[in-house]
């Protein structure tokens, strides 16, 4: 190794390159979402490709409202990421620190809503019993992903279930809903949540949801960041933070726009 | 001809009808590649000993003069997509495509079906007819879990000791399928290979233009037991494929195994 | 993200941050080469167990059977003899280890990162401590793969392309089988390569030099800009493919798994409602493009050293640039013609079977354009140059076995079989590993400042390309013979016999052979590793920081490179290849150096410089 070291210090960190218009880290989130189109969009193709080589595609399975209030909540913490830059951009930390707070708790809430959609799947069940008959409907005191084998494991194993059918498909809110069931324990051939093993279309809703989860919870994690620890930057490389807020900003446009397009295809279509 | 690039190429002496298309157009490719490779070669060879640094100390910075490279790439070019339009898209939508398959009557339909580690062959029988079937028919008597209420699968022939019939000189369709994993279905002699997918069943179609016992290849990685997967293609006179026929029709009811 | 400036610090870092845990894109670099090299060792030891499998079936093992039934246990290699499931996890982990953890790592990781900075004239990587992690992610991944041997049930053994179902039913007795660390491994490996491919286009349009403008770069870092493009935008359909499959496997979807499936006479209890051909899509849709990232930094290393070697500058190098960019783009086109044999319409086959003829076109020109450049040249044939020389007739041979597999009706008799075994390896064995031989002697001097061994060099050249080509043209024959691949007993079962009217015959007299040759060929390697690491310590010095008298910028640094690269950041003046005596009786103009008189300068060498080490 030469005993002097060379100057080092890589450019285009902050300002951007002429030629290119972009600084290093502009580039590279912009890389970093092309890939993630690509994985995003090997996943719809292989949603496309599912539905169509299926012969029946359960639909309206999922929670619209719930849905609805989730895009809601993307689209406005969205749109505070930019406030939360523009107001560095004006040199307003005190702003700023408001909106980036803001966009961390829509992403948090986000992430609730979500968590009590999957609990619903988890606790909604389908049962079959020896004579072929099958139920949907859930089970006496709501238990979290029971599985029949596990049932049949315990010590003592009930001998029958409480089930409460769903209300028939169709009928209107207020109809008078089904009595209650008693299956024997013996009868069942099958009960399982409507967890991905459910059905291609479970299998694909949870991960295409869950991999977007994923992507939210990171993003919780850095724009977390940026507003607590992470702003001090601000005090010495403004033009550097400036920058990292809105790369990060862009990720985020990018996971809110994924949901755009995930919403109409799983609770609508 | 043909006996030259079967002898050229080391392939199988072939024993179908299409196998001759086959077999031609590996002729003209390799032909095309030997040419491409010796010819290159040559130049390559030469230009090491004419301009190693011994005999030509001072390069010669502009090097190859004239659009020579050029015209060899376009010709490179050239008798591929010849071959290409002249032969492989017409042999494929010969064999392979839906629209061009001879008729059912009169062809042998059969369906061949992969299992870990052995072939099923399963006839139409008499009324030339498939019957339906369901995963929860599936037990050891019925591995095609063949619907026993549905009179189209009372005569058909389940035969699942790796052994396919068929008749010579008469177009066959095969249905291969799997009931587990991917398999390939290969006859190497017949220059017949097709992958043997669970929910699907893939038709292809040849004409056996010779008698024999040929092997059949697994061809696909099916799991320990892939390298051992053998079966094996009689290609019989029409008179033995009917008496083989009559001996493997089920007595009662209902597809039975003869092992 | 954009850590990057301050991670590039200027005090001296200790020893971890140094050589282990550092940023520099030189240390991470030589950090992938030497893990990549004992990878492709490893990759190179299974197969030469399979190899007495295929030539001895059913005979233990000498020596490393015994080796084999200690570690392994006895339902992996009772008695010394490998068990059919062993060789199908030692295939499959031969073709991962081979592809994902030696030559993409050697190829993209270790050159793309030790010299594309150097060869654009830029201090480090844009993003040096992405650069690290991403180093660190191929670690890791490692690591995985090779736990997985020894869970219960053995590494994954479904092929490297791990095709559902049987992927997923293979192995019902463990819930995290082989299969799941093939997957989990795989995740890392792709993080690995996806940090690494934004870090390698950042940098190269983000930080040339001064005056290096698109069509002044090197060969080598054009080839190594089109590969980063392919990972970036290939690799993550891989990693949904990857996550699908983890799904099937550990929570019982059925992503893969077609309704009906009957495994050992038992229906499957799962939903079922899934396509296997997803899965085939999918893996090659990453898997042929990928093929070409293992083609194309080999031909950048090639186009660098014949130019050096022949003393002047490459002919038709834009055709050479745009021929690379077209199988970037083409190579997104073709994946299916993997899947000729699936069920495919004529018109679906048509289409694949063009374009895969298509790609074939910048190929051609590829080869020929640097066939071409040998013309008038002044060849001096030291080692790196043999092995460059050595790679264009290789892939020849590679490349032209691709055409008949590309047309479906002829694929109906080769597809599977040797031919394909042979095909590959000629493009990835004598090609590519040919062509990372030539970069290793080539840039040895400017890592360590030292020269490899000339005459262990050329033995090793010599033996390699005997046995390479004892090794895979008989597999040729096997192919058109009809012998399959993935045999267990190398086809044994097929075997000629008064039962059948055809079967192997030559074909498996071969066996043997090719594996006699196979283990000579790992042999061969013993000069290259001794050569390797002896020089480290004994090797010639060398006289100057530019001892192949080349053009490009790498040679302009001090020798080895200090952290930071250059003394004075560097300018461009002129073409990469500049090779043209002039006044001062000198044949090459660096990059860096104005016209006119030179401007003295300590780590630059003096007109007509130290003599080559090459015996003439
Ligand atoms: C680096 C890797 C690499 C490269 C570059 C290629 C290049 C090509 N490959 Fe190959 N291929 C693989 C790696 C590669 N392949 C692998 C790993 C598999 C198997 C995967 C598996 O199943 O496990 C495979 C399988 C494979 C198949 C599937 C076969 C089957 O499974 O049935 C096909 C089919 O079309 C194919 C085609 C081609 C074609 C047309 C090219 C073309 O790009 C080739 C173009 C080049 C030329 C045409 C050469 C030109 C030569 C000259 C001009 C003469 C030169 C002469 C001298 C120098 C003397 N390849
Ligand atoms: C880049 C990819 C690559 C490379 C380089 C190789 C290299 C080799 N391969 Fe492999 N191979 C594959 C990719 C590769 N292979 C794939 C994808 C498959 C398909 C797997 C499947 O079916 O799923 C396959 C399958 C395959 C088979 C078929 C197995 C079967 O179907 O049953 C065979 C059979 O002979 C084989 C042989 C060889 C041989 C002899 C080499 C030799 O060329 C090896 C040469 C290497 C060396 C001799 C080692 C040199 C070592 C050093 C230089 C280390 C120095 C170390 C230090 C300095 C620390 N390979
Ligand atoms: Cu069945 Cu291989
Ligand atoms: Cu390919």
């Amino acid at each position: 190794m030469h005993a002097h070291a060379a100057a080092s210090a890589i450019p285009y960190t902050v300002e951007p390159r002429p030629d290119t218009g972009l600084y290093n880290a502009r580039l590279g989130i912009w890389l970093f979402l092309a890939s993630e189109v690509m994985l995003f969009g090997a996943l719809f193709s292989s949603y496309i490709l599912l539905r169509v080589g299926a012969p029946e595609w359960p639909q309206r399975q999922l929670s619209i409202p719930l849905g609805t209030l989730n895009t809601f909540v993307l689209i406005l913490s969205s749109i505070s990421v930019v406030m939360a830059w523009l107001s560095l951009k004006r040199k307003d930390f005190g702003r700023f620190k408001l909106w980036q707070g803001a966009t961390v708790l829509l992403a948090l809430l986000f992430i609730t809503v979500k968590s009590f959609e999957y609990h619903d799947k988890f606790t909604h069940y389908f049962v079959q019993t020896r004579d072929g008959q099958t139920y949907t409907g859930h089970l006496e005191g709501n238990p979290f992903n029971l599985k029949l084998s596990r049932l049949q494991a315990l010590p003592t194993p009930p001998a029958e279930i409480v089930f409460h059918p769903d209300a028939p498909a169709g009928s209107h809110a207020g109809a008078a809903h089904p009595e209650p069931l008693k299956l024997k324990l013996a009868d069942l051939v099958k009960l399982e949540a409507f967890g991905p093993w459910r059905s291609t279309f479970y299998a694909i809703y949870f991960v295409l949801t869950g991999l977007h989860a994923l992507h939210v919870l990171g993003g919780i994690l850095v724009l977390g960041y940026f507003w607590g620890p992470g702003s001090r930057m601000w005090f010495t490389e403004p033009e550097r933070f400036t920058n990292r807020i809105e790369v990060a900003g862009l990720y985020w446009h990018f996971v809110e726009l994924v949901w755009i397009f995930l919403f109409p295809t799983l609770y609508l279509l | 001809m043909q006996e030259f690039i079967i002898k050229w190429l080391h392939l199988p002496p072939l024993a179908s009808e299409h196998g001759a298309e086959v077999d031609r157009l590996l002729f003209y490719v390799h032909l095309l590649m030997v040419v491409l490779f010796v010819g290159w070669s040559a130049f390559f060879l030469y230009t090491l000993w004419r301009y190693r640094q011994r005999r030509s100390p001072g390069a010669d910075v502009v090097g190859v003069r004239g659009h020579l490279s050029s015209y060899l790439e376009v010709g490179v070019a050239g008798v591929e997509a010849l071959l290409l339009i002249g032969l492989a898209v017409p042999i494929w939508a010969r064999t392979a495509s839906a629209g061009n398959f001879p008729k059912p009557e009169d062809s042998t339909v059969i369906w061949t079906i992969g299992r870990q580690f052995n072939w099923i062959a399963r006839y139409p029988g008499p009324d030339g007819v498939f019957g339906r079937g369901d995963v929860k028919f599936v037990s050891q008597q019925n591995p095609l879990g063949m619907d026993p209420e549905d009179p189209a699968g009372k005569d058909d022939i389940v035969v699942e000791s790796s052994e396919v019939v068929v008749p010579v000189g008469k177009p066959v369709i095969a249905y291969v399928s799997s009931l587990d994993v991917i398999h390939g279905f290969a006859v190497k002699p017949l220059r017949v290979s097709y992958d043997a997918i669970p929910g699907l069943s893939n038709p292809t179609w040849f004409t056996p233009t010779k008698e024999g016992n040929f092997l059949i290849t697994c061809s696909q990685l099916c799991g320990n037991g892939h390298s051992s997967m053998r079966g094996l293609l009689r290609v019989v006179k029409p008179a033995e494929y009917e008496e083989y026929l009559k001996s493997k029709a089920p007595v009662s009811a209902g597809p039975v195994s003869y092992e | 993200m954009e850590q990057a400036s301050h991670a590039a610090g200027h005090a001296p870092p200790g020893f971890w941050r140094r050589y282990i845990f550092s940023t520099d894109h030189k240390v991470v670099g030589i950090q992938y080469g030497l893990t990549a090299l004992v990878f492709l060792f490893i990759g190179y030891g299974l197969i030469a167990l399979m190899r007495w499998q295929l030539a001895y079936p059913g005979q233990p093992i000498p020596l490393f059977g015994k080796l084999l039934l200690a570690v392994l246990g006895p339902d992996m290699a009772d008695k010394g003899i490998m068990s059919p499931d062993l060789y199908n996890s030692f295939g499959a982990m031969h073709g991962t280890i081979m592809v994902f953890l030696a030559i993409v790592p050697l190829a993209a990781g270790a050159f793309g990162n030790y010299l594309v900075p150097l060869q654009i004239g830029a201090p480090d990587m844009a993003f040096p401590r992405l650069n690290m992690m991403s180093y660190w992610a191929y670690f890791c991944g490692g690591v995985v793969m090779l736990v997985s041997f020894f869970i219960p049930g053995g590494a994954a053994k479904s092929g490297w392309t791990s095709y559902s179902p049987l992927s997923t039913v293979a192995d019902q007795t463990h819930l995290v089988d082989g299969q799941t660390l093939w997957l989990i491994g795989m995740v890392f490996l792709i993080t690995s390569s996806l940090l690494g491919s934004i870090n390698i286009i950042t940098t190269v349009m983000q930080l040339r030099a001064k005056g290096l403008g698109w069509m002044r770069l090197p060969f080598f870092v054009w080839a190594q800009l089109v590969t980063a493009f392919i990972l970036l935008l290939a690799f993550p359909p891989l990693e949904a493919a990857g996550v699908l499959q983890l799904c099937d496997n550990l929570l019982g979807t059925s992503f893969f798994l077609p309704s009906g499936l009957v495994v050992g006479g038992q229906p499957l209890p799962v939903s079922g409602g899934g396509s296997p051909l997803l899965w085939q899509h999918l893996f090659w849709f990453l898997a042929h493009p990928e093929v070409y990232v293992l083609i194309l930094p080999a031909m950048g290393i090639v186009a660098e050293v014949l130019a050096n070697n022949t003393r002047k500058p490459l002919f038709g190098y834009k055709s050479l640039v745009y021929s690379a960019m077209a199988i970037g783009f083409i190579s997104f086109l073709v994946w299916a013609h993997h899947m000729y044999l699936t069920g495919m319409g004529t018109k679906i086959s048509t289409f694949f079977q063009t374009t895969t003829m298509l790609i074939s076109i910048p190929s051609v020109i590829i080869l020929t354009t640097l066939m071409l450049t040998l013309w008038g040249g002044s060849i001096r044939f030291n080692t790196p140059m043999l092995f460059a020389l050595a790679f264009l007739p290789m892939f020849g041979i590679g490349g032209l076995t691709g055409l008949p597999l590309g047309f479906s009706a002829t694929d109906i008799q080769l597809h599977d079989t040797y031919y394909v075994i042979g095909h590959f390896h000629y493009v990835v064995a004598p090609g590519t590993i040919f062509a990372l031989f030539a970069g290793i002697y080539y840039w040895y001097p400017k890592v360590t400042g030292r020269m490899m061994n000339e005459f262990w060099g050329k033995v090793h050249f010599a033996l390699s390309l005997v046995f390479m080509n004892l090794v895979f043209m008989p597999m040729f024959i096997q192919g058109l013979e009809g012998m399959h691949r993935r045999m267990y007993d190398g086809g044994a079962t097929y075997a000629a016999g008064p039962d059948v009217s055809y079967g192997l015959t030559l074909a498996l007299k071969l066996n043997v052979g090719i594996s006699h040759a196979s283990w000579l060929l790992g042999a061969a390697q013993v000069p290259f590793i001794l050569n390797f690491f002896w020089s480290l310590f004994r090797g010639k010095r060398v006289e100057s920081d530019n001892p192949w008298q080349a053009t490009t910028l790498e040679w302009a640094t001090p020798t080895p490179p200090p952290h930071g690269n250059f003394l004075e950041e560097p300018v461009v003046y002129r073409d990469p290849y500049d090779y043209c005596p002039d006044a001062s009786g000198r044949d090459f103009r660096p990059q860096h150096e104005p016209d006119g008189p030179r401007p003295a300068s300590p780590h630059r060498p003096g007109p007509g410089v130290t003599p080559l080490p090459h015996p003439a």
